[in-house]
């Protein structure tokens, strides 16, 4: 990672038209500020709407349509829309799911990537480059193309439910964590980060004794912060926002994650002050991380276009 | 869309890596021991990627040939090629198939030229940059479900577009429910979503182009424009291909924004081959009829990839 972009702010101007020379006539100055503005306004003016919607009724924010006041929380404020929200589904149980689904499979992620990476980039081990080959290879396959035989292979497969086994894995958590926990592309990332730690330092410890998940644990992964960062980040966006696969694997509230709950909550319903404060409380929290890691998620999404 | 794009290229790169393990011979004790130890550790993730990669794969090719049901008390058998057949005398399919390929054929110019046109904007030190940069790609951290459910309201008949389209004297059409506007309302919206995450691609490929090129251009009395087809353009030739070939399989995807907010209507008009593959294979249970589709997409996507490959690599000969 050489070109390290730090954050949003850090991505240096390239080339920056040279400021002396290549100066803009101020109304082109003009110009480009204006549309700046604009794009401003088409990116950010819906999620504002979204936001402040929330706290409306709905009748006013039909009302609202027609003016500015559409984006602005004024007028008949409250928190109605979000008591409804928790009233209607059990939204504390779906919110719950979601945490701990991408959470699990976050942590559990960087665990089995890291080691299978580390293993591909420091052991020989029969076999191991055919293995990296093939893991590789299927970086190119969607997920949506093999999501229904997937969702008939786990039906297939024993699940052990606490007392006795059962066939298919529906309806679980485990269905919507197990699958996405190896993932090619974090073993990629692991493993090229990996590579560029002197291997100089584990010979080291090697000549002292140390075993391989010794090396591992105490010299590799306390090297290895920015690409944990990265691979937390490109694990959990998508563990967070899955759709298409748990609204085929779960039937029951127990294990249904808040973003399919969401459209279940608007078959129930059509407030839509209801469905924009369920939205928000969905999307808050992603945003909230991504301004508190700002440096690491832009870090992790221009790392991608540089090493494609 | 997802956020996570996969590098394509990355196992061309992977085996060029040069292996620097340091040579040590199979058959010693250490070796041996070396190769348990090895294989412990990429045991969880080889055998997780067998059973939930490797091996669905392999049965979108197998079940697509079967009659095999979702959930049903019968062994599957082999049918031949009946799927394909009921597959491809299906007009929904036709439907759907042609609905994917306008969506990928409209959105990926559309949105790799907007997000390249968004980058060069923010690629400035000017003050408020990085207000602007973070406000362009707060969609991107926005699930592309939130952002169905909020555009399903912003698309209606008496939505918030119309009532804005109205105020400069034009009338809105029923976005949603015409089929002459409903994939194009899909692919706007789409594009406004996921643009963010290509201007920072962008992004980082213009800081790869050194900054004498542009000096040496300004200095030789290059227009802006000139600079920009002269240096800019021909300087992200990687970071274009990264960013069509992300866009197209992501495009061929495109299954939520369908599901939430038309169910593929009206009239057909925004199905596709996810979202059929779905129905058949979810709703309809028919894993045999929604295996076939899948092997189409997926033939799809080789093709699109193999054709980078090829196109790139005819770059790199002639050079």
């Amino acid at each position: 990672m050489s070109a390290t972009i730090r954050d949003i702010a850090d991505i240096e101007t390239a080339h920056a038209p040279n400021p002396r020379r290549g100066r803009l006539p101020g109304w082109g100055a003009a110009l480009t500020l204006a549309a700046k503005i604009l794009l401003a306004l088409v990116f950010g003016l819906p999620l504002v709407f979204m936001i402040v919607s929330s706290f409306k009724p709905d009748t006013q924010i039909f009302g609202d349509l027609g003016g500015i006041q559409a984006f602005l929380p004024v007028g008949n404020i409250s928190l109605n829309n979000y008591v409804g929200v928790f009233d209607r589904v059990p939204f504390a149980q779906f919110l719950f799911n979601s945490v701990l689904i991408s959470v699990l499979t976050v942590g559990l992620g960087l665990i089995v990537n890291s080691l299978a990476a580390f293993a591909l980039s420091r052991i020989r081990i029969p076999g191991g480059r055919i293995a990296l080959g093939v893991i590789l290879a299927t970086l190119i396959v969607p997920f949506e193309v093999m999501a229904l035989p997937l969702l008939w292979e786990v039906n297939q497969l024993p699940y052990f439910d606490g007392s006795q086994i059962v066939q298919g894995w529906l309806d679980t958590y485990t269905v919507q964590i197990v699958p996405f926990v190896a993932s090619a592309f974090s073993i990629f990332l692991f493993y090229q980060y990996f590579d560029s730690i002197p291997r100089e330092l584990d010979e080291a410890a090697r000549v002292d004794g140390a075993g391989w998940f010794r090396i591992y644990r105490s010299i590799i992964m306390p090297l290895a912060g920015p690409a944990i960062a990265t691979v937390a980040i490109l694990t959990f966006l998508p563990a967070w926002n899955q759709y298409l696969w748990p609204l085929m694997v779960t039937q029951s509230e127990a294990v249904r994650p808040a973003m399919v709950g969401i459209d279940y909550f608007k078959q129930l319903n059509t407030s839509w002050g209801q469905i924009m404060a369920y939205a928000s409380i969905i999307t808050i929290p992603v945003l909230a991380l991504f301004v508190a890691f700002q440096r690491s998620f832009v870090n992790s999404i221009a790392s991608q276009g540089l090493k494609g | 869309m997802s956020i996570v794009t996969e590098p394509v290229a990355a196992s061309e790169r992977a085996a060029e890596l040069p292996s620097r393990l340091p040579p040590r011979k199979a058959g010693t004790a250490r070796g041996r021991t070396d190769a348990v130890v090895g294989w412990i550790m990429l045991a969880p993730a080889a055998i997780l990627i067998l059973t939930f990669l490797l091996v669905p794969i392999g049965l979108t090719f197998g079940l697509a040939f079967t009659n095999a049901r979702l959930i049903s008390p019968e062994p599957a058998h082999f049918v031949g090629l009946d799927n394909f057949v009921a597959v491809f005398t299906d007009d929904t399919f036709w439907a759907s198939l042609r609905n994917t390929i306008v969506f990928t054929v409209v959105i990926v110019p559309l949105q790799s030229a907007l997000a390249l046109v968004l980058a060069v904007l923010v690629n400035t030190r000017t003050r408020g940059t990085t207000f602007f940069r973070t406000v362009y790609f707060l969609p991107v951290v926005t699930s592309i479900v939130v952002v169905s459910m909020l555009w399903l309201f912003l698309y209606q008949k008496d939505g918030l577009i119309n009532v804005v389209l109205s105020k400069v004297g034009i009338q809105g059409p029923d976005w949603l429910g015409d089929p002459h506007w409903a994939l194009l309302a899909i692919i706007l919206m789409s594009a406004w979503q996921a643009m963010g995450f290509h201007m920072i691609i962008w992004l980082s490929g213009l800081q790869t182009i050194p900054a004498e090129l542009y000096e040496a251009a300004s200095l030789d009395g290059a227009s802006r424009w000139q600079q920009f087809t002269n240096v800019t353009w021909p300087g992200l030739r990687g970071t274009r291909t990264f960013i069509l070939i992300t866009i197209t399989i992501a495009a061929f995807g495109l299954f939520a924004q369908v599901n939430i907010m038309t169910q593929g209507g009206p009239l057909n008009s925004t199905s596709t081959l996810v979202f059929q593959a779905v129905r058949s294979g979810f709703q309809q249970q028919q894993t045999g009829y929604a295996s076939a589709i899948s092997l189409v997409f997926f033939v799809l996507v080789l093709i699109v990839t193999l054709t980078q490959r090829f196109l790139t690599r005819d770059k790199e000969a002639r050079r």
